[in-house]
């Protein structure tokens, strides 16, 4: 893919577009060909790097796209315009699936910016949960032990932790709008960071939360 | 490279199918001016049974109802339900075996063989009979040749049962423009003609499957928002549990074991399934079965049906709550459900889908046809007749790959909107190691013991470097078919790096083409004969709009040697007409059609002369 190419030739009809303009479209503006897809979601879909996103407009931009991309539209076209169609609307799809949750999104743009995003940082229980986590722990381990009297206590815990999933969902939209809003890579970096921090308190919640209810329903079970 | 334009004029116009190619009937549609429409055989009947059998003489395969008779009198010439076998491999149907008259050949470790006669067939091989049997009847309705079909699928079938439907569709001689999932084709037929709004959740309970579809439909676009199923719970199995009682209940009073005589069994089936059927209309009907000189007759009340098939009926629940759970939404937030299969029928799975959507599910498409007529909508989207509906459907299941200690680690979620692609990077772990080695799993469970094996992908020809310098980026592509294809490049160099294919069931390309190539065999001679037929009817055209020609004063006005020639290659065409060689036939047409540019202009200058002049023509 030919994305990074400061100017842009047309594959079906030679012309080269102004680098701008080809970085914008997806069809040659001379023959009305598809090109070879970008495969940076941002730029697909034309939006710029926020990270608070209308959601609504999303869906509306991503069944406009499917209309003009889908390989269903291409059937009675050339071979290498339907390997495009099919390239461009994988990634549409795959774009899309991580533009509309928030989670994805986020991991999305931190990768970009060179932040390490993955399931094994979340094994650190984060500092200010530690006295908490402590004593569910206890709890689950006399559950598995056969005592059910600490159910109502865990129930109670799971609660808890929902509680806190929201109020972080809550900091989280605050995040996005206050590294939307930075000026200068150093607030926008400052930014990323704390979303970070907050991302990985809140995998680490998600995770209890499901443990709690897998012991929940295979003692139920 | 404008030759494209070219090419792609050519394939417009023609007709694309839908087929429905189902475990118990096929049936096939297409779009006409007024919508999709089911074309029926020669005798009227818009299913075709999907049952085949070898002739007694072993040349050719009849299919179809003809076929049904022959369950009972050659049961070991004749296969059903086939499609419970598509892309399976022997260990998995040793159960489907014990309750289907299925005889597996010898040497099926690798690929699937059934016994039929003295031939041995694979499951995508007796499925083209069918679908060879649903072109011809298309053929035959619409007076031309047609080579290009959408065939639907369970939307639960994975990646080896859709790549055996395709194959199917290659030995039948049809290029398989898309593979559809069978709810979502349903959902085009029924959204078609409401132009509706909403969450709409498509229950479809067939002869061999289970599918649940919840779908947004929104301004044309349809939107599989979650599916899930059974790619072995439908009919049959209400079917196998009454045939097993009145067998055993047969076998006590006859004083003698039938459970192993075929004939028997297929009589005692199809009577069982008469009283199904009937069970959906009156509150009782009876078993009645004649064979061997001995007679059987039991009454079966729809009470007690229902008490029999509860389990099976139950079964369905489960997939549908997991669908609605995945796709966020409540049984309270389904605008409307979509029946759709024979299965459907049946009062008691009517009430389990009112229960479980607290809402009336729709009967008025015929349950039976919807599938195909939606196949017919699909086919049109392709071809482009049809520019205001798009299907946007899923994969449904998750697609990852096998890592240390057995576990596997997914790459693309169930669920995700296909196409769907995920990238990952392999590095070698040995110093010169040439070969990296991926195998890839369906499914939605932890280890890959409790996954489907899809293929193993092998990465060859690796530069030999010290340890962890390669670095492989493997992409895994999703189509809108549902199929996987994987393609890796090197990271350092860029190059495209080969992969070599090991699919852990269902057969290679080379086998797949040998089976093709045997198939046209017989088909060619056909095929060669239309092509005759259809230059001499082109023939017939022309010659006689030539000789209509020369009544016209024009036909004066030329000179005598343009005369001459119009008449020199009316003779040649007139000599190679009874020739047999349609090409031959076609460059005679075409030298014809040069010789009488002339007199067509000429003609057509007169009249627009005429014309002019207020003259009536």
């Amino acid at each position: 893919m030919s994305h990074s190419k400061e100017e842009h030739h047309c594959w079906n009809c030679g012309e080269h577009s102004p680098s701008q303009r080809a970085a914008r479209s997806l069809f040659c503006q001379f023959c009305n060909t598809l090109q070879a897809p970008s495969p940076d979601y941002y730029r697909f879909f034309s939006l710029p790097k926020t990270l608070a996103i209308d959601d609504e407009a999303l869906q509306q931009t991503f069944y406009q796209m499917s209309r003009l991309l889908h390989p269903d539209r291409y059937g009675r076209r050339p071979e290498r315009e339907r390997t495009y169609s099919l390239e461009a609307t994988a990634i549409l799809n795959d774009g899309y699936r991580v533009l509309k949750d928030p989670v994805r999104r986020a991991e999305y743009v931190l990768r970009e910016n060179g932040f390490q995003v993955g399931e094994q940082r979340s094994n650190e229980v984060p500092a200010e949960l530690l006295e908490e986590v402590f004593e569910l722990n206890m709890m689950l381990d006399e559950l598995k032990a056969g005592d059910g009297g600490v159910i109502a206590q865990l129930e109670e815990a799971r609660g808890r932790f929902l509680a806190m999933l929201d109020s972080i969902d809550t900091e989280l939209d605050d995040e996005f709008r206050s590294h939307d809003a930075a000026s200068g890579d150093d607030a926008r970096m400052a930014s990323l960071t704390a979303i970070r921090g907050i991302l990985h308190r809140r995998r680490y919640i998600r995770n209890l939360v499901d443990e709690v209810d897998r012991q929940l329903t295979s003692r139920n079970a | 490279m404008d030759l494209f334009q070219i090419d792609f004029g050519s394939q417009a116009g023609k007709k694309v199918l839908g087929i429905d190619l189902g475990t118990t009937n096929s049936l096939v549609a297409f779009m006409d001016l007024t919508g999709p429409v089911v074309i029926p055989d020669a005798a009227g009947r818009n299913m075709v049974p999907s049952i085949v059998s070898l002739s007694d003489d072993g040349h050719s395969y009849i299919v179809g109802d003809e076929a049904r008779a022959r369950l009972i009198t050659r049961p070991g010439h004749s296969v059903y339900s086939v499609k419970r076998l598509m892309g399976r491999g022997a260990a998995d149907i040793a159960d489907e075996v014990k309750l289907f008259p299925f005889k597996i050949a010898e040497g099926s470790e690798s690929v699937l063989r059934l016994r039929m006669g003295d031939r041995t067939l694979t499951p995508p091989e007796v499925s083209a009979q069918v679908l060879r049997r649903l072109k011809a009847n298309a053929e035959a309705y619409l007076g031309e040749p047609v080579s290009q079909a959408v065939i639907t699928v369970p939307a639960y079938f994975n990646d080896a049962q859709r790549q055996a439907t395709k194959d199917a569709g290659r030995i039948a001689g049809l290029e398989v423009l898309r593979l559809v999932n069978e709810p979502t084709a349903a959902s085009l037929a029924y959204g078609l003609d409401k132009r509706h709004e909403g969450v709409i959740a498509v229950y479809d309970l067939g002869g061999g499957t289970f599918d649940i579809s919840i779908l947004r439909l929104h301004e044309g676009i349809f939107e599989v928002l979650a599916t899930n199923g059974d790619t072995h719970l439908g009919g049959d199995d209400i079917d196998n549990r009454l045939l097993a009682i009145a067998i055993e209940d047969a076998s006590s009073e006859w004083g003698r074991d039938i459970s192993s005589i075929g004939e028997a069994v297929q009589t005692f089936r199809q009577a069982v399934i008469r009283a199904k059927e009937a069970l959906s209309f009156t509150p009782e009907a009876s078993i009645e079965v004649s064979y061997g000189g001995k007679t059987y007759q039991r009454s079966l009340t729809r009470d007690h049906l229902e008490a029999l098939i509860k389990d099976i009926v139950d079964r369905t629940l489960a997939p549908c709550r997991q669908a609605l759970r995945d796709s966020g939404l409540g049984p309270d937030q389904i605008d409307e459900v979509v029946l759709v299969g024979g299965s459907t029928r049946i009062p008691l799975v009517r009430q389990a889908v009112r229960n479980l959507f607290k809402s009336e599910p729709h009967t008025d498409l015929n349950p039976d046809e919807v599938v195909a007529l939606g196949a017919a909508v699909q086919a049109a989207i392709l071809s482009g007749e049809v520019q205001d509906q798009l299907l946007l459907d899923v994969t449904p299941l998750s697609l990852g790959i096998e890592t240390m200690g057995g576990v596997v680690t997914k790459l693309i979620h169930r669920n995700s909107t296909i196409p769907a692609s995920a990238s990952e990077v392999f590095t070698t772990s040995v110093d010169g190691q040439k070969h990296v080695l991926i195998h890839v799993l369906q499914g939605e469970r932890e280890l890959v013991k409790d996954c489907r094996s899809l293929a193993r992908f092998d990465l060859k020809d690796i530069d030999p470097l010290p340890a962890g310098m390669t670095r492989i980026e493997v992409r895994f592509l999703i189509d809108a078919n549902g199929i996987l294809a994987v393609s890796a490049r090197d990271v350092r160099t860029g190059k495209e790096q080969s992969v070599e294919v090991k699919p852990s069931y269902g057969l290679t390309d080379e086998q797949v083409d040998a089976m093709v190539k045997e198939s046209f065999e017989k088909a060619e001679e056909d095929f060669r004969a239309r092509q005759v037929r259809e230059a001499r009817v082109e023939a017939d055209t022309i010659l006689s709009a030539v000789e209509k020609a020369k009544a016209n004063d024009a036909w004066l006005a030329l000179a005598g040697e343009e005369r001459g020639a119009v008449d020199l290659a009316v003779n040649h065409l007139l000599a190679v007409y009874h020739s047999g060689d349609h090409r031959l036939i076609l460059d005679h047409i075409a030298k014809l059609d040069q010789a009488t540019v002339r007199l067509a202009e000429t003609m057509m200058n007169s009249a627009v002369q005429d014309a002019l002049k207020g003259t009536k023509i």
